[in-house]
């Protein structure tokens, strides 16, 4: 993890640092238990060609589990999300690529918004959305 | 092609209904299930004693996650977890099932193992949509959670797209 970030040290138009994932099956496999989401698109293939799909998906949530990430490990010890969504507009596959992203749009007092979103190897934004934070002042 | 609503009245009448409270109690092995499945590297989500010597009570909830609802064989959590579990019932038949979105919530609490929360789930809204599978119906979910000490801690909005 970086260095704390502070108010005084980010402006509108700054981009946070980045997160690149890059999920196996097994990682779905896992998220599935971890977050209790047992649907079998996201680790049988057959019933995820039955449902029309190419393949098994990503879920959406660990997507935004991972946008998550992205914030927290910015935010450091002394920051706090305070709201942070996202909308699933896109697929995205497992062993592929998935990189996560934020710019800030606006800040007052303690509190800074960001656009954030989880874009694919071929830069769409399959993920897109927004974030409120609270980061420390300095002294 | 008929031009019938999909959102009929009996549909209107479900919004703001409340569901039945579940009953979610966070535990350390949860955490650290969740925050490996994810790849989280702060090891507040693993180590107690570190999470302590950072201020909190226990291991912290990461991002997104809020424990997993109470299973038990009498009242089965189906396979979607603590959103689908938590959602009000609505009567409309549809083919399938796609989640919209996701969106929490913080109000500055410390959410952390040994907590006990309370989620209330209602629905926020209805609304219809044309798209690439025909008539859509999206429903947007929201859920409270108080904590043992009757905090509010978190709300989770959700978008759930039906589709015929």
């Amino acid at each position: 993890m970086a260095d704390q970030v502070y108010i005084e040290d980010v402006k509108v138009g700054d981009e946070i640092p980045k997160l690149v994932k890059n999920c196996n099956t097994m990682q779905l496999v896992m998220w599935a238990a971890g977050s209790g989401d047992y649907y079998q698109i996201h680790y049988d293939k057959d019933f995820a060609n039955l449902m029309g799909l190419p393949g098994v998906i990503v879920h959406g949530a660990l997507k935004h589990a991972f946008l998550g990430q992205m914030l927290h490990d910015w935010l450091g010890d002394k920051g706090q999300i305070k709201k942070y969504g996202c909308q699933y507009r896109g697929m995205d596959l497992p062993n592929q690529d998935i990189t996560c992203r934020g710019v800030i749009t606006a800040k007052e007092d303690n509190l800074v918004q960001l656009d954030i979103w989880a874009e694919n190897p071929n830069g769409d934004k399959t993920t897109p959305g927004k974030a409120t934070v609270i980061l420390p002042s300095r002294g | 092609m008929t031009q019938e609503p999909l959102i009929t009245d009996e549909l209107k009448a479900a919004i703001g209904r409340e569901a039945a409270p579940i009953t979610i109690e966070i535990d350390k092995s949860a955490i650290r299930l969740f925050a490996r499945s994810v790849g989280h590297v702060d090891l507040i989500y693993y180590d107690e004693e570190y999470a302590k010597g950072k201020g909190h009570r226990s291991l912290v909830c990461p991002p997104g996650f809020l424990g997993h609802g109470i299973h038990t064989p009498l009242k089965p959590s189906g396979i979607i977890g603590n959103s689908v579990m938590a959602m009000p019932a609505l009567n409309f038949q549809f083919k399938g099932l796609l989640n919209g979105g996701t969106e929490f919530e913080y109000y500055g609490e410390d959410i952390c193992a040994g907590d006990t929360l309370t989620g209330v789930s209602k629905i926020g809204d209805l609304r219809e949509r044309s798209g690439a599978m025909g008539k859509m119906l999206i429903v947007v979910t929201e859920t409270n959670y108080h904590n043992q000490d009757k905090k509010l801690v978190a709300t989770q909005r959700g978008t759930v797209i039906m589709y015929k």
